[in-house]
């Protein structure tokens, strides 16, 4: 059963030019504010308590260096003092999570949520169009999250800065400066953003938010333990800080780039 | 025109017999497997990492303790490459957020998302009753919960257990049984955070309503609560002893210390610096500062001891371990069974 | 212009074809009931023309040579899904603000205006508004575009009888007035009948019927007679569907009269809308279409 109609060919989209792109910052902010502002108050309070026990860090740290002579008792009890603040700070182990938690609470809600809700049948047929859509709102919200990492990472060197200056309290053979690597200079925004990265991704294969949740951390996690292991294995990141922090940051961009592009992909070819 | 109906008079409930509670227990299965499978799962994965590592462990101890003798350099390398095998694990703070990722993920989601998708309009008005609903899914989600966490916590107690094997507790430096690193991942604790914080999640999502908000809510206020009862009330549940010096058995727990002088309180914890400087200023040359957290090779303490003051210790005994374990959980149960309790009376009052 | 054209369309899930072989032209102007029960394909078919999902055979072009989906498509085309999924947190004003920011035309005194007719205070938060509300909300955002086409699905199932008046009232207007094109699916074909310039007939994936209505209701005939009679009769005509009570039967017949001339006791008349639509849901192998303004002649094709 044929209707007969004479075949047009098929126009292509070059007569209309694609809407401008500032249009969805007010709607990535709009969706997005609560998890903004979630990570912004809990940043906030962790910023708030390194603040103060940095403050008192330091503060040892500068009595234990200027206390003269240094192999007296009184100056030794200083050391003492430096190397007993911070409590479970200390080996920075309870700042590794970060990253994850703030990359894996505000990407897989991105395309989960409206997936699992049904609106991607609004936001998907208006006239800005899917992976444009798509794409706005994903390097938006990666680069708010790696920015805010970043902000944080500077206090979070600021804080460690007195077991890692050389000088009568640094201990070169500690492996404190190993454990730490992750949290200074550009790697700690280079995680979030890839646990950012890894979240949006798991958002679009699996359609529902809790379980991609879940499967970000559990990412990140191997990811985390892949670096750790194999590559990092291969360098002493003490020696030549910052060419390794540029590999491993740039590493990390790459695949943060990748794992968006491929999002995107998605978006644009897979459907209701 | 009146309407003709015979009227009916009022049904009584207690002519019905409530459903039997076993019937729950498919209904519960069916809608949790996943977030179950999802604990057995990531539960399994990280068993496997902890056989394998704790494997490595174990015979890393066997190495160093059967080393003689245990002075010698060829040993000292021993129990230098154990005390550094698996340092990650070694405080033990790397599980601690275990019990509050399986009480947020599993708890929380079980009354929110029936809230946020709308299908407690079907859940609750089913025969089985609202409250008695909830109570069974609760119980019964939480049993399994309590079971897995339990087998889980037998395996970190198997690995934990070269440091706190007696004898040589010095030479390997091994941290107490009651440290609130390893304390709350042995015994009936590991099991007893878990459903505490699954409670928490169920009530968290009652009220909020929202999944992901109420996961939120879990980790933080299971977060809170930890950290309260890790550093302020753990210490109290039984009177700690007092002792002299601060030489006491390796596995006893330190709470806190100070010196008198002359039968009077001088100062609690660390000398001051003032004081210090004043007596003992002469200076004796001494190496690098020790290692974080020990007396290294400098001794205030003799010192100040020579100066007529003593030093004492308050501490908990390792023989407090069983008590505290069972202090511990069974606040920690009945905190549970009230969030429980709090959680049903509230569904009705809360949801439409 | 042809606002949905589709060439031999067909959309497979896995194992399960949900649409197939469709072959459609729906003209402009229109205003096009896609009817059929629950599976038949509707959603399926809607999807394809919005750009939701892409076809796994044939093609779909839409409001002219469009490709659907494209940039152009969903510019000229304002789709509300079923259940007209809303953000739940966000405020009606929120909504106006996001459609606007998404898309190049957006009247916004025309949905501020509408909002206030229906009595929706822009503060409030689409979870807390009523089935209807939200309904006419999704509404008034579709249309506040400017759209040179709209696409319901089954826009009126979770409606009350009050509620479904007032949206096609408003339906009904933006056709009238501001020439838009509409397209709505339901499966209850009742409320369209009076409405519907155009029918697609969708059934276990496959479109039987497709058509305007005036030519497919000119292009058909009910004859009524008695029972007993029906049978000996009904091979002299081209019968659709046949039905009968313990007295009376219906025959469904294509023609444009009866070619010979009716046996005594039988009537003739036009049917219903509805009547030649349940006779063909009900004969799942018949077919039929009719022509349409400006796409040149068209005889009836029937195939059976």
């Amino acid at each position: 059963m044929k209707t007969l109609t004479v075949p047009t060919p098929t126009e292509t989209d070059a007569s209309l030019p694609p809407l401008p792109w500032r249009r969805m910052a007010w709607v990535t902010w709009r969706h997005h504010r609560i998890a903004l502002g979630g990570v912004a108050v809990f940043l906030g309070a962790l910023a708030v308590w390194l603040w103060s026990v940095g403050l008192q860090l330091h503060h040892v740290y500068a009595a234990a260096i200027a206390c003269h002579p240094a192999g007296s008792t009184a100056c030794s009890e200083l050391t003492l003092d430096f190397r007993v603040t911070g409590g479970i700070l200390k080996g920075g182990f309870v700042l590794q999570p970060v990253p994850a938690l703030i990359g894996a609470f505000v990407g897989p809600v991105v395309l989960a949520r409206e997936l699992e809700t049904g609106t991607f049948r609004y936001a998907w047929t208006q006239g800005f169009g899917r992976w444009r859509w798509a794409i706005a709102k994903l390097v938006l919200l990666a680069v708010a999250v790696a920015a805010v990492a970043g902000a944080f990472s500077v206090l979070v060197s600021w804080y460690y800065q007195p077991y890692l200056s050389p000088g009568r309290l640094y201990d070169p053979s500690s492996a404190l400066a190993h454990w730490l690597f992750d949290l200074r200079g550009v790697a700690f925004a280079a995680w979030a953003l890839a646990a950012f990265a890894i979240g949006a991704s798991a958002g679009m294969l699996i359609r529902r938010v809790v379980p991609a949740i879940v499967a970000t951390l559990a990412g990140y996690t191997a990811l985390a333990v892949v670096v750790a292991v194999v590559l990092r294995a291969n360098y002493q990141p003490a020696d030549h800080f910052w060419s390794v922090q540029m590999i491993e940051g740039g590493g990390l961009l790459a695949l943060s780039a990748l794992f968006i592009a491929v999002t995107v992909w998605l978006v644009h070819r897979r459907a209701a | 025109m009146t309407a003709l109906t015979v009227p009916v008079g009022p049904a009584k409930d207690a002519g019905l017999r409530p459903l039997p509670w076993r019937r729950m227990a498919w209904v519960s299965w069916r809608h949790h497997r996943g977030a179950l499978g999802g604990v057995a799962v990531f539960l399994g994965v990280l068993a496997a990492w902890l056989w394998t590592a704790g494997l490595q462990l174990h015979h890393a101890y066997t190495a160093a303790a059967t080393c003689h003798p245990s002075s010698s350099a060829a040993c000292q390398n021993l129990i230098g490459s154990f005390q550094s095998t698996n340092v990650i694990l070694k405080g033990g703070f790397v599980l601690q957020a275990l019990p509050a990722l399986i009480g947020a993920f599993v708890g929380a989601p079980m009354l929110a998302r029936e809230i946020e998708t709308g299908t407690f309009r079907f859940a609750w008005t089913q025969g089985f009753g609202q409250r008695r609903w909830t109570l069974a899914k609760l119980v019964l989600v939480g049993l399994a919960v309590a079971v897995i966490a339990g087998a889980f916590s037998v395996l970190v107690s198997w690995y934990y257990q070269p440091y706190l094997a007696s004898g040589n507790r010095a030479v390997f430096s091994s941290p107490s049984p009651l440290s609130p690193g390893l304390f709350d991942l042995r015994g009936v604790a590991f099991v007893a955070w878990t459903l505490v914080a699954f409670a928490i999640g169920a009530l968290a999502g009652l009220l909020i309503r929202r999944i992901v908000p109420a996961i939120v809510a879990t980790l933080a206020a299971y977060a809170g609560l930890a950290l309260l009862a890790g550093n302020a009330l753990r210490q109290h549940y039984l009177t700690p002893l007092v002792a002299k010096g601060s030489n006491l058995p390796g596995a006893a727990w330190i709470t806190s210390e100070w010196w008198t002088k002359g039968g009077r309180f001088a100062f609690g914890g660390r000398p001051p610096i003032q004081l210090l400087r004043q007596l003992c200023s002469a200076s004796f040359v001494t190496g690098p500062g020790g290692r974080i957290g020990e007396r290294g090779s400098f001794s205030p303490t003799t010192c100040l001891v020579q100066h007529g003051y003593t030093q004492w210790s308050d501490y908990q005994p390792a023989s407090h371990f069983w008590p505290f374990q069972w202090i511990e959980g069974g606040w920690l149960l009945a905190l549970s069974v009230l969030l429980v309790a709090v959680t049903i009376w509230l569904v009705r009052r809360r949801v439409a | 212009m042809n606002v949905i054209e589709a060439n031999d369309l067909g959309k497979r899930y896995g194992n399960t074809w949900a649409l197939r072989e469709c072959t459609l032209a729906v003209p402009e102007g229109c205003l096009t009931a896609l009817v059929g029960p629950n599976g038949a394909g509707k959603t399926t078919l809607l999807n394809l023309a919005v750009g939701l999902t892409d076809p796994s055979s044939g093609t779909i072009s839409v409001l002219g040579a469009r490709r659907a989906g494209s940039l152009g498509a969903l510019d000229g085309i304002a789709f509300v899904a079923q259940d007209a999924p809303l953000y739940k947190d966000l405020s009606a004003a929120d909504l106006l603000h996001e459609t606007r920011n998404l898309n190049r035309r957006f009247d916004q005194g025309y949905a501020e205006r509408r909002l206030g007719e229906l009595g929706i205070p822009l503060r409030q938060k689409a979870g807390r508004m009523s089935g209807g509300q939200q309904a006419q909300v999704a509404l008034t955002l579709a249309l506040a575009r400017r759209p040179q086409l709209l696409v319901l699905d089954e826009p009126l199932a979770n409606l009350d009888p009050l509620s479904r008046e007032d949206f096609m009232t408003t339906v009904m207007a933006a056709a009238a007035e501001d020439g838009v094109s509409v397209v709505l699916s339901s499966h209850v074909l009742a409320e369209l009948e009076r409405v519907a310039d155009y029918l697609v007939l969708a059934s276990h994936g496959n479109i039987q019927v497709a058509g305007e209505v005036e030519g497919l209701l000119a292009a058909h005939r009910m004859l009524v007679g008695l029972a007993s009679e029906s049978a000996r009769y009904a091979q002299h005509w081209n019968v659709v569907h046949a039905s009968s009570d313990s007295s009376q039967a219906h025959l469904l017949i294509r023609g444009d009269s009866a070619a010979d001339p009716l046996p005594p006791g039988w009537d003739e008349r036009a049917p219903t809308l509805e009547e030649l639509t349940m006779a063909y849901l009900r004969e799942s192998g018949a077919a039929a279409s009719s022509g349409h303004r400006g796409s040149g002649a068209n005889p009836s094709a029937v195939t059976r």
